[in-house]
C-alpha cells in the first residue's frame, strides 16, 4: 500500500528535517529524477524538446523565483516579464562579450545581474505594501521592457531590435544556436532546475526562508521578535530575481533562441508565472513545478487532442483551449484555494493514516 | 546588592528603567512623564483600565513607539533611537495584546523564528545546508524542543497555528517569545480571553519561567486576583499617567488607586 506508516517515527532531528521525510516521497522523486536525466536524454526529439520539456524547466523556473517572493515573503510582483528580459540581456551582452565563458556561468551571472537589479526595483517594498506594491512592480516592468526597447546597446544596435544567441558550446557539444541537439538543451536546463530546486528548498526551510515567511504572515510582529524587515524583503526580492534573471536567460538562449522585449517578456508573461505559483500553490516548492506543469503542458494536451485526435481545426481549438484552461484555473481554485500542493498534500495525509482516518 | 523574595528568589539591579516618558499620537497623550524600572529577576505587572496606556508602554520598550520625550535605559546604557529587531537582539522578547503569530507557519518554526536573533549562518551555507547551517538549526531545534516540553505542546509541533484553539494559540506566542531566551520577557495581557483552567496554566507557566531560569518578565494583567499572586511589584497607569507604584500590597491599599477602580465619589 501508498504511504503506510501511520504516526511520526523519527528519531532524530536531521532525520526529521530531512528533504523528503517520507520514504516513498523520497523513492518517487529521485525516481522521476533518474529517469530525466538517464532515460529522457535518449528519447527526446525536437518536438518534446520545443513543445513540452524546455518550456516546462523554463517556466518552472520563473515559478520557483517568483514563489520565492510572492508565495514565501508575501511580496506581490506584476515584474516578473521585465526581470525575466534583464536576465535574457545579460546572458546576452555576455555571451557577445566573453564567447569562451561557460555557459553555465553565463546564465548564473546573468541570474546575479538580474538579483542586483531585482534589489533595486525592490526597494519601494519598504513603504509599500500589497496592491500598491504590485502597481509599483508593474511599472518595473513596463520600464524594464521600454528600456530594451529604447537603448540599441542592449541589442548590439542589430537592425530588427532582437537580440539571437550565437552558438555556444559545452564539451565541444553546440549548447546553444540551431545545432544544439535537443538532449544538451534539455540535459543543460534540467541541470540547472535540478540544483535550483534543491536550493530554492534549502533556503525555505531555514533561517532565512523563516524570516520570509514571518515578513508575509505578520510584518510588525516579525520585527518586533527580531526579523530586519529590510534584509528579509531585500533578499527575497535578490533571491527570487536571480531565479528569474535565470530562467529568462534560459528561455532566450536554449529554448527561443532569440528573443524580443515585448513578445517574449511582456506583461503577459509576469501573468502567466503568477498565475502558475496561484494555481500550483503559494509557498510551496512542489507547487511551483505543478503550476509550471499545469500551464505550459495542459494546452499541448489539450492542442493533441482537439487537432490530432478529434481533428478539429486549429483555431477553433485554439480559442476552446483558452477557454478550457480558463475554467480549469477556476475550477482548482475553488476546489482547492491553495493550489494543486495543497491537494496533494491533503491526499496524501488521508493515505498516510489510510485505513484508520482517525 | 541582590534582595531575596519571601518565597527565596533573587531580585538584582535595575534591568531596565524608563524616564520621563512622553507619548502623544497627534493630540492624544498615550503616556505622560512615566518613570518607573524593571529589577532583574523579578515579576513587574503593569495594571490600569482599558486605553490607559499599558501596551503603548511596552510598544515604547520594543522600540516600535518612539517616545516624543524620555529615555530607555536598558542593562545601565542608555538606549540610543533603535528600530525594534534592534531592541530584540538586545535581549528583549515579546508577546501581543492580540495574538501575532505567523499563521501560516506550523508551531515549531514559529517557535524556531523566535530564536532567529540567534541564528547567523550567511545564505550561501544555508543555499548548501549541508554543514554549518544544518548543525545550527538541530543546535536551535534542540533548544525549541525543551520549551515543547516545558509547554506541553508536543502534540500540535507540526500543526500550521492558524488551525489552533485560542488557548493554544497563546501558549504557543509564550513559547515563541521564550525561545529567543531573552533577558526581559514582556507579555501583554496573556490570559486575557482564557478559561479558568488556561488560565492556571499559564500563571503557572510565568512562575516556572521566572523561578527556573531567572527570566525578568513584564506583563500587563486585568485579572486582579492574578496579579496579586504573580507580581513582587506593581505599577498602576491611568489616563497615561502613573498612579501608583510598588508591592501588591500598597498598591492595592493606595487611595489613589482604589478610586481609580472602585470609582469612589461616583
Ligand atoms: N498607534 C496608535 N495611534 C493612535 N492612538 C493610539 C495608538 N496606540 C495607542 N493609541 C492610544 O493610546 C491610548 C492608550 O492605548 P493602549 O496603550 O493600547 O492602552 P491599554 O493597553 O492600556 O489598554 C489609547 O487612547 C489609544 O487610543
Ligand atoms: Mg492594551
Amino acid at each position: 500500500m501508498f504511504y503506510r506508516e501511520s504516526g511520526d517515527f523519527k528519531t532524530s532531528y536531521s532525520a526529521d528535517q530531512q528533504t523528503f521525510p517520507i520514504r516513498l516521497d523520497r523513492h518517487v522523486v529521485y525516481g522521476i529524477l533518474a529517469f530525466a536525466f538517464l532515460v529522457v536524454p535518449f528519447l527526446i526529439n525536437d518536438y518534446w524538446e520545443k513543445s513540452v520539456l524546455l518550456p516546462f524547466l523554463v517556466w518552472a523556473m520563473a515559478a520557483l523565483g517568483l514563489n520565492i517572493l510572492t508565495g514565501f515573503c508575501g511580496q506581490v510582483s506584476l515584474g516578473t516579464g521585465g526581470f525575466m528580459a534583464v536576465g535574457a540581456y545579460a546572458c546576452y551582452k555576455l555571451m557577445v562579450a566573453f564567447p569562451w565563458l561557460n555557459m553555465f556561468i553565463v546564465v548564473i551571472l546573468a541570474g546575479l545581474i538580474t538579483a542586483m537589479v531585482g534589489v533595486v526595483f525592490g526597494l519601494p517594498s519598504l513603504r509599500i505594501k500589497g496592491f500598491y506594491l504590485a502597481v509599483a512592480t508593474l511599472a518595473s516592468q513596463f520600464f524594464l521592457v521600454w528600456l530594451f526597447n529604447k537603448v540599441p546597446w542592449f541589442y548590439n544596435y542589430s537592425a530588427s531590435g532582437m537580440i539571437s544567441a550565437p552558438e555556444r558550446t559545452l564539451f565541444g557539444i553546440p549548447v546553444t544556436g540551431a545545432e544544439a541537439p535537443p538532449w544538451m538543451t534539455y540535459l543543460f536546463c534540467l541541470t540547472l532546475v535540478t540544483i535550483f530546486a534543491f536550493i530554492a528548498h534549502n533556503l525555505v526551510r531555514g533561517r532565512i526562508g523563516r524570516s520570509w515567511m514571518a515578513i508575509r504572515d505578520m510584518d510588525i510582529a516579525a520585527e518586533i521578535i527580531g526579523v530586519p524587515p529590510l534584509k528579509a524583503k531585500l533578499s527575497a526580492f535578490a533571491v527570487s530575481s536571480f531565479y528569474i534573471g535565470m530562467s529568462g536567460a534560459m528561455l532566450f538562449a536554449l529554448y527561443l533562441g532569440s528573443a524580443e522585449p515585448n513578445d517574449s517578456f511582456g506583461i503577459a508573461k509576469s501573468f502567466l508565472v503568477l498565475f502558475m505559483i496561484i494555481i500550483g500553490g503559494l509557498g510551496s516548492i512542489l507547487g511551483s513545478f505543478l503550476g509550471a506543469a499545469f500551464l505550459t503542458l495542459m494546452p499541448v494536451l489539450l492542442k493533441n487532442i482537439m487537432v490530432g485526435w478529434f481533428g478539429w481545426p486549429a483555431d477553433l481549438a485554439a480559442h476552446l483551449e483558452l477557454l478550457l484552461i480558463g475554467a480549469l484555473i477556476m475550477f482548482f481554485l475553488i476546489v482547492e484555494p491553495h493550489g494543486l500542493a495543497q491537494l496533494w498534500r491533503v491526499t496524501k495525509e488521508r493515505l498516510r493514516l489510510w485505513p484508520f482516518p482517525h | 546588592m541582590a534582595e531575596l523574595t519571601q518565597d527565596g528568589r533573587k531580585i538584582g539591579d535595575i534591568l531596565l528603567e524608563v524616564k520621563n516618558i512622553t507619548l502623544a499620537f497627534g493630540g492624544v497623550k498615550a503616556l505622560t512623564n512615566i518613570s518607573f524600572d524593571i529589577k532583574e529577576g523579578e515579576i513587574r505587572a503593569i495594571i490600569g483600565p482599558n486605553g490607559a496606556g499599558k501596551s503603548s508602554m511596552l510598544n515604547v520598550i520594543s522600540g516600535f513607539y518612539h517616545p516624543q520625550q524620555g529615555e530607555v535605559w536598558f542593562r545601565g546604557q542608555k538606549r540610543g533611537p533603535m528600530r525594534p529587531y534592534e531592541v530584540a537582539r538586545q535581549g528583549i522578547a515579546r508577546t501581543f495584546q492580540n495574538i501575532a503569530l505567523f499563521k501560516g507557519m506550523s508551531t515549531l518554526d514559529n517557535l524556531m523564528t523566535g530564536r532567529i536573533t540567534q541564528m547567523h549562518t550567511n545564505i550561501l551555507w544555508q543555499a548548501l545546508w549541508k554543514g554549518p547551517a544544518e548543525r545550527e538549526e538541530i543546535a536551535h531545534r534542540e533548544k525549541v524542543e525543551r520549551i515543547i516540553d516545558f509547554l506541553g505542546i508536543q502534540a500540535i509541533r507540526k500543526t500550521p497555528v492558524g488551525r489552533l484553539p485560542y488557548g493554544l494559540q497563546k501558549r504557543v506566542e509564550l513559547g515563541r517569545a521564550l525561545a529567543a531566551e531573552a533577558k526581559l520577557l514582556l507579555l501583554d495581557e496573556p490570559m486575557a480571553g482564557m478559561n479558568l483552567e488556561e488560565k492556571e496554566d499559564m500563571c503557572r507557566f510565568i512562575l516556572d519561567v521566572n523561578e527556573e531560569f531567572g527570566t525578568t518578565i513584564a506583563l500587563i494583567e486585568h485579572d486582579m486576583g492574578v496579579v496579586m499572586d504573580l507580581s513582587d511589584r506593581v505599577v498602576v497607569l491611568d489616563y497615561g499617567k502613573k498612579l501608583a507604584d510598588g508591592t501588591p500590597n500598597e498598591v492595592r491599599n493606595d487611595p489613589a488607586v482604589i478610586e481609580a477602580y472602585l470609582g469612589v465619589g461616583h
